[in-house]
């Protein structure tokens, strides 16, 4: 194993946290121009811009959009060729996360659960949010960072349908769940789903959905009309910006899936808001880091 | 749709002319408030130590910073209104408050009082923290320090908005008129889904 600087992790680690939480993903503030273009209500329309003006304050001040900086979430990928040491990664994204509260700085939003002291270092036992994966013929570590505030976050929801109740239970769970929602998450956001998997799996995989640019369609014909589906259908409730009417409710549905057990038909959803806040680092074997959404 | 463009201290006019769905941008003075200076000010018994009679509150915890005596914004946003909906009504009747900022409403016993004495809840563009804490000019006063994040706070607006009207003082509600037509439009969306 080829000596690894497992600083340069860390800085990762912090660098997209304030990345995330300051500079929203060109995919994001594309969808939201273009649903200002399809809106059709001045007073939505007018939410829409002070939308674009946050953006651009948070842009030239690099300030953050959104107050709330939420949990942080680490969504690992370890290339098969990738010299790595998982236990330091892990050690480094907790110092990460934890700096990036301290030194740039901005508030912490995690607690205890039952003190409720703020350690004002966004993290804390079990903090961050850590999902590994793996992947062959790749020598990079990618690292996806979600800071997930909670007001999206508090909308999260699941059920173990059975397979009687079919596919159309899973779409009027989502689409009631959405309702249910109102002006909490702050949308139009993404509507992330999961179907399928265990009870566990079902709401990684709805967070993993939220975790896709804006509209990229899944692979799969069925669920990406499914996608097409759900989005046409929220929209047309007519809850819109803030959950105070127009056209546009939702900037994305996307959905990620996974086999079931037979008797199961299980179904999550995890919202996030319109400053869908993501960032990425991918980190080479010989130290070279790039950053990105 | 209107839009307006008001200055503190509001008057019960200036509140009256306001119908839900309106456009509201407004300069002077605005009080940040949160649920634990609520609970001093109604469960504790502590009375504000300054007018709050016409002016508009927000319900934020801002993160500030002190230099000296001076209080500096870091990052100003906002929260959740439901949760404080029980403390509306006195704010207005008691302390003459006018309009309370805030996203997602609030119920009943708030609108019944704006309708009474005539308020207005504001609803602002949740997550545009950067926005807000650019549109505030200084923070004046900071009462009750040893509440921080969550005690009275005095700060000076330029161009506040835009604030949608969701509460007005006729009983109009916005957000339930948004959820009613939603409702009375899920048939036929049930129906196009496949799922009715
Ligand atoms: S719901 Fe999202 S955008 Fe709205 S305040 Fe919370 S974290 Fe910010």
């Amino acid at each position: 194993m080829v000596d690894f600087d497992y600083n340069i992790v860390e800085e990762a680690a912090k660098q997209t946290y304030i990345k995330a939480l300051t500079d929203l993903p060109p995919d994001v503030r594309q969808a939201l121009h273009r649903a200002y273009e399809r809106e059709s209500q001045p007073a939505a329309k007018e939410i829409f811009q002070a939308m674009f003006k946050a953006i651009e304050i948070a842009d030239n001040k690099k300030t953050l959009v959104c107050q709330d900086t939420g949990l942080p979430i680490y969504i690992m990928k370890v290339g098969g060729d990738f010299p790595w040491n998982g236990a330091e990664i892990k050690k480094r994204l907790v110092e990460g996360a934890s700096r990036a509260t301290l030194e740039f700085p901005f508030r912490g939003s995690s607690t205890h659960i039952l003190t409720r002291i703020n350690p004002q270092n966004s993290v804390g036992h079990g903090l961050p949010v850590i999902y590994w994966d793996f992947v062959e013929g790749s020598d990079t570590l990618e690292m996806l960072m979600i800071p997930k505030g909670s007001g999206s976050e508090n909308m999260s929801t699941m059920k173990m349908f059975i397979p009687a109740d079919g596919k159309a239970a899973l779409k009027k769970f989502v689409l009631d769940a959405y309702i249910a929602s109102g002006s909490n998450p702050c949308p139009p956001g993404i509507i992330g789903v999961g179907i399928g998997g265990t009870a566990d799996l079902v709401m990684r995989l709805a967070k993993e959905a939220i975790a896709r640019p804006v509209g990229q369609r899944s692979e799969d014909p069925e669920i990406a009309e499914m996608e097409v589906e759900l989005e046409e259908a929220i929209n047309a409730t007519g809850i819109g910006p803030m959950g105070l009417g127009g056209d546009i409710s939702t900037l994305a549905v996307h959905i990620e899936w996974a086999y079931t057990h037979i008797t199961q038909n299980p179904v999550a959803v995890n919202t996030q808001c319109w400053p869908a806040r993501r960032a990425r680092a991918t980190i080479h074997p010989d130290g070279k880091v790039e950053y990105g959404f | 749709m209107a839009t307006y463009h008001l200055q503190t201290p509001f008057s019960e006019q200036d509140m009256r002319q306001l119908k839900i769905g309106d456009i509201v941008f407004f300069d002077g003075t605005l009080f940040g408030i949160r649920d634990l200076t609520q609970i001093y000010i109604f469960d504790q018994n502590h009375e504000p130590p300054v007018s709050l009679a016409g002016f508009p509150i927000i319900h934020t915890a801002p993160s500030l910073r002190k230099v000296g005596d001076k209080w500096e914004k870091i990052c100003v946003g906002t929260t959740t209104s439901t949760r404080m909906d029980r403390f509306t009504p006195p704010l207005i009747e008691k302390y003459g408050v006018r309009a309370v900022i805030g996203k997602g409403g609030q119920y009943q016993q708030s609108l019944d009082a704006m309708q009474k004495f005539g308020g207005v809840y504001l609803a602002i563009v949740g997550g545009a923290a950067s926005l807000e804490t650019e549109l505030i000019e200084e923070v004046e006063e900071v009462f009750w320090e040893h509440l921080h994040p969550e005690a009275l706070y005095k700060f000076r607006v330029k161009d506040f908005g835009p604030l949608t009207v969701a509460m007005d003082s006729h009983g109009g509600h916005r957000y339930f008129e948004v959820k009613a037509e939603a409702e009375r439009r899920l048939p036929e969306i049930y129906q196009k889904l496949g799922v009715a």
